[in-house]
C-alpha cells in the first residue's frame, strides 16, 4: 500500500512541482547569463555587483518588479488585462509536461521518468500548447486599448502564423524518421539509429532553429516589441508582475524552444554516438546532465545571435518565412519523404 | 513616514531592509533624452562607462516599467507637460535624478521659455551639477540615490510631498 501511495500520488506531486520549476530557475540562469554574455560581446562588464558576479541580480529584479505599483488604467478591457500575462506564462510553462528532461531512473527501487506525462502525440501537444501562448500576447497587445500595444499585437498575430508552418514541416520531416510523434519515441529512436537526427537533417534542423528563434519573439525577429518604433510592443501598458509575467514567459519559450531542437535534432538525453563502443564512457554521466549541457548551448546560441544581428524589418521578416522558410522546408519534406519510401 | 510608528520589529525590519536592497539594485531608468546632458547618459551607457554594472542597463522605452527617470537636460516650458506627464505614467515607487544645471536651475537660459528647475513639476531626488556633468558624475548621483535608497523604508517615496 505505502508503495503505491509513493509511486502514485508522491512521485507525480514531486515531478510536477519539479517541472513547473524548472523553466523558472533556467529563466534566472538565462536572465543572468544574456546580460553578462551580451555585455562581454559588446566589451562592457555587464552586472557584477550584485552578490558574486551578479548572481544575485535577476532575483533582485524580481523582488523589485514585485513591489512595483500595479497600473490598470482607464482604458483597458479589465479581465483581458489581467488574464493575458497569466495564458501566456502559464501555456509555456505547461507544454513542458511533455517534454522529457532525461532517461528513467531507479530511486529506491523505485522506476521515475524524468517526464510527467506520457503522450502518443507528445510533440503535437507539446507544439500546439505553445502555440496558445501567442493568444495571451494578441490579448493583451488588445486589451491594453491603446495604439502601440495594438500594433505589436498585430505584428505578432502575422509573425506566429508565418513560422508555424516551416515548424509544423519540419517536424514531419523529423517523424518520417522516427515513425512516430511521441518525443520519447523520438529520442529512443535516435539511440536505435546511433545518430543524432541533425546529421541527418541539417535543412530541417536549421529551418527549424530560424523558425524557432522567430516563434520565440527573440531578436533579430522581435518585432512585436521592437524598440525604436512601438515603445515596448505589446507590453507597453504592462507594469509590475504582469510585466514580469510576459518576461519570464519569454525565456520559457526560449528553454522550451531550445528542449524542442534538443530533443528532435540533437538526441534529448543521450550522449554523443551513443552505439560507438569506443565512447560508452559517455554514458555514465546521467542523462539529465547531457540534455542541461545540450539546452544550454542553443540558449547560449540565442544570446550570441541576438548580439549578433540587427532586427529585420517587417516585409523582410515576412518575405524570409514564405519565400525561403516555408518553400525550403515543403522541398525538403517531399525529399526526404521519397529518400525514405525507395529506401 | 516611519516616524510615528513604535520601534518595527527584528522581520519586519529584515524585510524592509531586503525590499530596499532589490530596489536599490534593479533600478530601470526611463529611456528618455532631452538636450546634450544626454549624450553623457549615453556614453555612462556605452562600453566605457557601463552603467550595466549596477543593473541600470535596461533603458526601458515605456515609462510603465521604469524606476527611475533621469531628466537629462533643458526643459522648455512646452516639454514640462510631457515630463510631468510620463512621470505620472511611471509606477511608484520611483526617483528622479535632476541631471545638468538646466534640469536643476535653468543652468545658462534664464529665458521665458526655459523651466527654472525640474524640480517645479516634479519631486527630485539626487541633483547632479555640471555642464554638462561627466559619467562619473553621473555614476556619483546614482550611487547616492542607491545609498538613499538603501538608508529609507520601502514605500518611503511614495508619500513624499509631492
Amino acid at each position: 500500500m505505502s508503495g503505491f501511495i509513493v509511486s502514485e500520488i508522491i512521485i507525480p506531486v514531486i515531478k510536477s512541482v519539479a517541472v513547473a520549476l524548472f523553466p523558472l530557475v533556467m529563466t534566472v540562469v538565462m536572465i543572468w547569463m544574456e546580460r553578462r554574455v551580451v555585455a562581454l560581446i559588446q566589451s562592457r562588464l555587464g552586472p557584477n555587483r550584485v552578490g558574486f558576479e551578479g548572481v544575485l541580480q535577476p532575483i533582485a529584479d524580481a523582488i523589485k518588479l514585485f513591489f512595483k505599483e500595479d497600473i490598470m488604467h482607464r482604458g483597458a478591457d479589465r479581465s483581458l488585462f489581467n488574464l493575458s500575462p497569466v495564458l501566456t506564462l502559464f501555456t509555456s510553462l505547461l507544454a513542458f509536461c511533455f517534454v522529457p528532461l532525461g532517461d528513467s531512473i531507479n530511486v529506491f527501487g523505485y522506476t521515475i521518468n524524468l517526464w510527467v506525462a506520457e503522450s502518443p502525440v507528445g510533440l503535437l501537444l507539446t507544439l500546439g500548447i505553445s502555440s496558445i501562448s501567442v493568444f495571451g500576447v494578441i490579448f493583451g497587445g488588445w486589451s491594453s486599448n491603446s495604439k502601440y500595444p495594438l500594433l505589436g499585437g498585430l505584428r505578432s498575430v502575422v509573425q506566429v502564423l508565418s513560422y508555424e508552418i516551416p515548424i509544423v514541416l519540419t517536424v514531419l520531416s523529423v517523424v518520417f524518421f522516427s515513425h512516430s510523434i511521441s518525443l520519447v519515441d523520438i529520442v529512443a529512436s535516435q539511440k536505435a539509429e546511433g545518430m543524432w537526427y541533425a546529421f541527418y537533417l541539417p535543412v530541417s534542423f536549421i529551418v527549424f532553429w530560424i523558425s524557432a528563434i522567430a516563434e520565440t519573439n527573440r531578436a533579430p525577429f522581435d518585432l512585436p516589441e521592437a524598440e525604436s518604433e512601438l515603445v515596448a510592443g505589446f507590453h507597453t501598458e504592462y507594469s509590475g508582475m504582469k510585466f514580469a509575467y510576459y518576461y519570464i514567459a519569454e525565456y520559457t519559450h526560449m528553454v522550451l524552444a531550445s528542449s524542442l531542437v534538443v530533443i528532435l535534432f540533437f538526441g534529448g538525453w543521450l550522449p554523443p554516438f551513443p552505439n560507438v563502443e569506443a565512447l560508452s564512457f559517455l554514458g555514465y554521466v546521467p542523462g539529465f546532465i547531457w540534455y542541461l549541457v545540450k539546452i544550454m548551448f542553443f540558449l547560449y546560441v540565442f544570446i550570441w545571435i541576438r548580439a549578433t544581428f540587427p532586427r529585420y524589418r517587417f516585409d523582410e521578416l515576412i518575405r524570409l518565412a514564405w519565400k525561403w522558410l516555408v518553400p525550403l522546408s515543403l522541398a525538403n519534406v517531399m525529399a526526404i519523404a521519397l529518400v525514405r519510401s525507395l529506401g | 513616514m516611519t516616524d510615528t510608528q513604535a520601534a518595527p520589529s527584528y522581520i519586519l525590519t529584515k524585510v524592509d531592509s531586503f525590499i530596499t536592497w532589490a530596489q536599490k539594485n534593479s533600478l530601470w531608468p526611463f529611456g528618455s533624452g532631452l538636450a546634450c546632458c544626454a549624450m553623457e547618459m549615453i556614453a555612462t551607457a556605452a562600453s566605457h562607462y557601463d552603467i550595466a554594472r549596477f543593473g541600470m542597463e535596461l533603458f526601458r522605452a515605456s515609462p510603465r516599467q521604469a524606476d527611475l527617470f533621469i531628466v537629462s537636460g533643458t526643459v522648455t516650458n512646452k516639454m514640462a507637460p510631457v515630463i510631468r506627464r510620463l512621470w505620472e505614467q511611471m509606477p511608484d515607487p520611483k526617483w528622479v535624478i535632476a541631471m545638468g544645471n538646466c534640469a536643476i536651475s535653468g543652468g545658462p537660459f534664464p529665458t521665458y521659455s526655459v523651466l527654472q528647475g525640474v524640480d517645479k513639476i516634479i519631486p527630485v531626488d539626487v541633483y547632479i551639477s555640471g555642464c554638462p556633468p561627466g559619467p562619473q558624475a553621473l555614476l556619483d548621483g546614482l550611487i547616492l540615490l542607491q545609498e538613499t535608497i538603501a538608508k529609507g523604508h520601502p514605500t518611503s517615496v511614495m508619500f513624499k510631498d509631492r
